[in-house]
């Protein structure tokens, strides 16, 4: 038997994204294909990719068509890569984008291979839809036919009844509620208020247009389809203006509101992921490493635990495995995917009586620093095509560090199904 | 025996044209199914500064898998003591959520300024209970305390009272003290009230650990919280007797039924359909207790739980009563229980932890036209639980009684239909009881948990105006 092999630190290089859209605008007729594309070139040019064959390309989509299985194959025969460069679609709802470069990693961490990408697209725009399963079944029958005749008596057994679309719902399939009406059942156990919901989501557009004034997304993205920038990024947001809006989940009496969830969005992201001897050799720059990464999952079906509530156990797990407490972390990335998710996330591990009874812990986890909780703006401004934030995430992170010369990073991303994916990321 | 304007009322029809003519709408309450938990929906826990029940509270309600809210602050953190990660309720964040019960500690109120603090936790979610809700105060015995303790804790009775005269849609509201040093004995209490089991009993005032001999709490089976015990009921044969025979074997005692000769054959009926024993006899014979304390030694060991049920109601008014009708009903009603608590007190054949369960009426403490025989007997009753409580406490046991008010049975179906009404109608839960209501409460007295449980007279009769 070989010796095992011990893991390499794996580089993160940097990454590409184009900007996010809110749904049904800017890009209301640009497919998955063509979103991941845009993102890729920008990666490939960026770094001096073209016609380098690379380790692997993983990339998904939450939302996409069933004759795009093997959309990111696709997407990199299409591209400036080397065409034998394989691909990979994976899919992990919300947390997609970071699970692929998690995925890349730990293969570049084994020495499987020497550089990757991670990606994630989405578009609510361009979704694909269904048609009804009493229709399907009939349809199906008229594509198995096998003469003319029979075809048309297949098509004569269609009643005006079968007609109907199965539209893809943002909802959850055990529990009949959408992620939102989830998330106000927390919020409301958790009692997180309107007014700190309205601060969070305040704070998250400032930040974005002030890292957007500095310039600091001009080496990490990509124009496309005439945008930018995030077209969801309201730098003159404010509390008075967020206070007047009404609440879209939990009821009339509810604490969310379009302003403080994310709207449905499209955008793609990219991350190019390399051992140190590969960035080196490639006289790529390196900024940061990512160390380490834990996934949980929480029962939620009962309401057991909020669905979103994940990586309130997925970063103790992590942070313990590590040796590390939320002292020793410079920089927090909460997904924003509602501001009461960040904020019941928050409570939770300030809270002794969660961290005792759900955690096992004597202790608390402890306050997170608002100042190092998404300092370049979250999800809220930038807005969530779902599996395009991880990217977005990962290299912004990365770039804050590198630009810091020093630090620790954090990421929490909560997902659909009671996933939460988490990560640490250290300055180079 | 059936309330059909309940069942209009609830029809669809009925849930249309009730509203709009100004009759009532008696709810439908939501009764008891085996292997339900203890209380299915959100529970909202408070206290009053200084309560000393918080841990007490908690241990129930993570032994009963409820699913807990309470605001942030010590309540809570006492809670995650026991173990239990509550939600986290403020009146501004809590939005659309119900409750199916409401818990208050209100002993730390020592002052009147303090009772405050009952508003202040009720009010906002006054109406925010779910059908058939519960609420419930704790507080300590009065007159165990002194000054503007004993004056603010006496108060909280006027509170509950009131509050569920307000709650409507089958929700309940009670009372109930817990004497210091008594905290780890409020379970089987706690759980009785907060589950449907307690459907209808509202109004009501409980003491817990007062007069009681002082055992711990003891380790009890919830599914089957009287295991391995024998209980006699008396008059088992039907209407509440059948209820109450039934109910004990289902939380798993061994039924020894009583009846007169006539009615053997429907004892034997109910006590074969629950693998209990029957015996005839009638409870009035001079030789009678003797009689029955000798069997129940030789058969049974002993008996645990007592079950005085059996009464008989021989109306007429005082200026037409013939002696010998007065003294039917005092004998069966009255001189009976006595003679055989005693009885089976003196031969100890009431095994240590017994429990004794007199059945008074709402007509002893309201007292009923043409009941002068039947409410002096059951005012008797009472009298019985304050007169054996000693005794019974010394020998580990407890004695009390269950006080039903209007109840849907053969007897009550006799009444003239007019006053029939108004006895179901003039109440909080707006309906008469079911026999099972009178059960389940007789149940709980006699549960394992009850130890500490001594001295009370509960009414099961939807907080009836009458007698109220």
């Amino acid at each position: 038997m070989t010796e095992p092999k011990t893991a390499r630190r794996v580089a993160i290089v940097g990454g590409n994204r184009i900007p996010f859209a809110r749904s049904n605008g800017a890009y209301a007729t640009a497919s998955n294909s063509e979103m991941l594309s845009a993102a890729l070139e920008g990666l490939v040019e960026r770094y001096g990719l073209e016609g380098k064959k690379l380790g692997e390309v993983a990339a998904g989509a939450v939302l996409k068509h069933a004759r795009d299985f093997s959309m990111t194959r696709e997407v990199v025969l299409g591209s400036r890569l080397d065409r034998a460069t394989p691909a990979v679609d994976i899919t992990q709802a919300c947390g997609t984008g970071l699970q692929a470069s998690i995925y890349i990693a730990n293969k570049i961490a084994l020495g499987q291979i020497d550089a990757g990408i991670a990606g994630g697209v989405d578009t609510t725009s361009d979704a694909p839809l269904a048609v009804g399963d009493k229709l399907r079944k009939k349809l199906v029958a008229v594509n198995q036919a096998r003469t003319g005749g029979d075809r048309v008596k297949a098509l004569l057994k269609i009643r005006p009844g079968d007609i109907g679309l199965d539209i893809p719902a943002n909802r959850e399939a055990r529990t009949g509620l959408s992620m939102g009406d989830h998330q106000a059942i927390t919020g409301k156990e958790w009692g997180i208020t309107r007014e700190a919901q309205d601060e969070l989501t305040v704070a998250s557009h400032q930040r974005l247009a002030a890292a957007y004034e500095r310039g600091f997304f001009d080496d990490l993205m990509t124009p496309f389809g005439g945008l930018e920038r995030d077209n969801n990024l309201r730098p003159d947001s404010s509390l008075e203006k967020l206070a007047k809006l009404r609440p879209v989940f939990g009821g009339p009496e509810g604490t969310m509101t379009a302003a403080n969830s994310t709207p449905l969005s499209d955008g793609a992201s990219t991350v190019l992921l390399a051992s140190e001897e590969w960035a080196k050799e490639q006289g790529l720059p390196i900024l940061a490493y990512l160390v380490d990464a834990q996934t949980e999952g929480v029962s939620y079906v009962e309401g057991e635990e909020g669905l979103l509530m994940a990586p309130a156990y997925a970063v103790p797990k992590l942070l313990e495995r590590n040796g590390l407490s939320f002292d020793d972390i410079d920089l927090f990335e909460i997904h924003e995917a509602f501001a009461s998710q960040v904020l019941s996330t928050l409570k939770a591990w300030e809270d002794p009586t969660f961290n005792r009874t759900k955690l096992g812990r004597d202790t608390p986890l402890g306050a997170i620093d608002r100042a190092k909780l998404n300092v370049n703006g979250g999800s809220l401004a930038a807005a969530h095509p779902f599996a395009a934030t991880g990217g977005r995430i990962v290299a912004s992170l990365a770039k804050e560090l590198h630009q810091r010369g020093s630090g620790r990073g954090l990421i929490s991303i909560c997902a659909a199904g009671g996933i939460g994916v988490t990560a640490i990321v250290e300055a180079a | 025996m059936s309330d059909t304007y309940l069942k209009f009322a609830n029809s669809f029809l009925g849930k249309q044209v009730a509203p709009k003519l100004g009759l009532p709408q008696p709810p439908v309450l939501k009764r008891y199914v085996p292997g339900q938990k203890a209380v299915d929906g959100a529970v909202l826990v408070g206290q009053a500064a200084g309560g000393r029940l918080a841990g007490a509270i908690a241990a129930t309600l993570k032994s009963a898998d409820a699913q807990v809210w309470t605001a942030e602050g010590p309540l809570r953190d006492a809670a995650g003591e026991a173990d239990l990660a509550p939600k986290i309720y403020a009146a501004d964040t809590a939005g659309d959520q119900r409750f199916q019960a409401l818990v208050f500690d209100a002993t730390g109120i020592a002052h009147p300024d303090e009772l405050q603090a009952l508003h202040a936790f009720f009010k906002p979610v006054a109406r925010k209970l779910r059908p058939s809700g519960r609420l419930i105060v704790l507080g300590t015995p009065p007159e165990s305390l002194t000054a503007g303790a004993r004056v603010s804790q006496r108060a909280l009775e006027g509170f509950t009272r009131s509050a569920g005269k307000e709650l409507g849609k089958g929700a309940t509201s009670n009372l109930v003290y817990v004497a210091e040093g008594a905290e780890d004995q409020i379970e089987s209490t706690l759980r009785f009230f907060l589950s449907p089991k307690s459907a209808f009993v509202s109004g009501q005032v409980v003491r817990i650990g007062v007069g009681s001999s002082k055992a711990s709490a003891a380790k009890v089976d919830w599914e089957k919280p009287l295991a391995g015990k024998v209980a006699l009921v008396t008059g088992a044969s039907r209407g509440i007797g059948e209820a109450i025979a039934e109910t004990l074997a289902r939380d798993g005692a061994h039924v020894v039924g009583l009846d007169i000769e006539p009615l053997a054959d429907d004892l034997k009926t109910v006590t074969d359909r629950i693998g209990g024993s029957a015996i005839t006899l009638d409870v009035t014979a001079e030789d009678a207790p003797k009689q029955l304390a000798e069997q129940l030694k030789k058969e049974h060991g002993g008996v645990d739980i007592v079950v005085h049920n059996a009464g008989i109601t021989r109306d007429k008014r005082l200026a037409n009563m013939k002696p010998e009708v007065w003294d039917q009903v005092i004998a069966v009603n009255l001189i009976a229980p006595d003679r055989i608590t005693y009885a089976l007190l003196q031969g100890k054949v009431l095994n240590t932890g017994g429990r004794v369960i007199g059945v008074a009426s709402i007509a002893g403490i309201a007292g009923n036209n043409g009941q002068t025989n039947y409410a002096t007997s059951k005012a008797g009753v009472i009298g019985l639980v304050d007169a054996f409580a000693d005794d019974i406490a010394k020998a580990g046991g407890t004695i009390n009684a269950v006080a039903p008010g209007f109840i849907e049975t053969q007897m009550t179906a006799a009444i003239p239909l007019g006053i029939r009404e108004a006895g179901r109608r003039l109440s909080s839960l707006g309906q008469g009881g079911l026999p099972v209501d009178v059960a389940e409460t007789i149940a709980w007295y006699a549960s394992a948990g009850s130890g500490a449980v001594q001295g009370n007279v509960v009414r099961v009769c939807g907080q009836s105006l009458i007698g109220a």
